[in-house]
């Protein structure tokens, strides 16, 4: 039951990603020409939501449903890493169009070559794990 | 029914998205769509060559079953609620085909040109894709999120670490297309 309510919350993102075109290489494109509102309004509105709800939640203290406690952690405290990682991922997610969650909903509108640039993510999320300790955090 | 097949315009899609954000925030979870990866990675065995991947990945399979929710979610949006074709500033289309002979803009959902299974026949656009995904993923997890950990989750949490993380996506992001692309295509 648990697993089918995530499920069905991956189905409905996905939709959303595939219809508001956030999915397209084609927005990122113009999104970084600044060609349109689009990408800014989407985001921009997601977030004016996220901030109204959060404090909402966080001053009723609402709990999840399953009696867990919210996950809504703070990020721990640095700038270098968050800078840099930030501009590598913006370079990524630039040179392939794609960031993480529109990846898996461009496999399932039957594109295989998003493949390519997942299986890159892997390597690169592999990658990091594995020089973790040389970097700067 | 026409709302179905046309595009959603922002207003309707970003406040979808914080519904998508709150929807696993009432089931315990934090919304962010790159640690997948890393419980993908630790799934297969990474965590024998790298302590970062040592954890009880198990109890993240729910992110997992996220994807596998999002990959439907692609297919049936695809399928029968689209007709696959994005159009975009059309200066910006222009611009596309002039600067980089990318002409499908308006015609598909992604640039044919890199994205076609014929298009793979050039070693140049593997590579280009393979890259691509590497600096997401190790920028992911080096930044400790993606866009929606960040821009979105992160930042409606007012967290001043995902600020710097999102100057730092676009940062890149307007370095790659204004620098990087005229090099690259």
């Amino acid at each position: 039951m648990r697993y089918l309510t995530y499920l069905a919350i991956g189905v409905f993102f996905g939709i959303v990603m595939f219809k508001s075109e956030a999915a397209s290489w084609f927005r990122i494109y113009e999104m970084f020409q600044f060609g349109s509102f689009h990408m800014y309004g989407i985001i921009g509105s997601a977030l004016v939501l996220g901030i109204i709800g959060v404090q909402v939640i966080k001053r009723k203290k609402i709990q999840p449903i399953d009696g867990s406690a919210m996950s809504l952690h703070p990020k721990e405290n640095s700038i270098i890493r968050y800078f840099i990682g930030g501009i590598i991922f913006g370079l990524g997610w630039a040179l392939s169009g794609a960031c993480p969650g529109p990846m898996y909903v461009l496999v399932g509108a039957g594109f295989p070559s998003i493949l390519i640039v997942i299986f890159g993510a892997l390597v690169g999320t592999f990658l990091y794990g594995a020089i973790k300790k040389y970097l700067p955090h | 029914m026409n709302w179905i097949y046309e595009p959603w315009p922002w207003y309707v899609a970003g406040p979808l998205i914080a519904l998508v954000m709150f929807l696993l925030l009432l089931v315990g979870k934090q919304f962010g769509m790159s640690s997948n990866l890393r419980t993908a990675c630790a799934a297969v065995g990474a965590g024998k060559a790298a302590d970062f991947f040592k954890y009880d990945w198990k109890s993240e399979r729910w992110n997992l079953t996220v994807v596998l929710g999002a990959i439907l979610g692609g297919f049936i949006a695809s399928n029968y609620m689209s007709d696959n074709t994005v159009e975009i500033n059309p200066e910006v289309a222009q611009q596309l085909a002039a600067d980089y002979q990318i002409t499908s803009a308006g015609n598909s959902y992604l640039p044919t040109e890199i994205f076609a299974i014929e298009a793979l026949s050039e070693p140049s656009t593997i590579f280009i894709l393979f890259i691509g995904g590497l600096l997401v993923g190790f920028g992911a997890r080096y930044a400790g999120g993606c866009t929606s950990g960040h821009a979105i989750s992160g930042l409606s949490n007012l967290q001043v670490p995902s600020l710097i993380a999102v100057i730092g996506f676009f940062i890149g992001g307007l370095a790659m297309v204004h620098l990087f692309y005229p090099l690259i295509f």
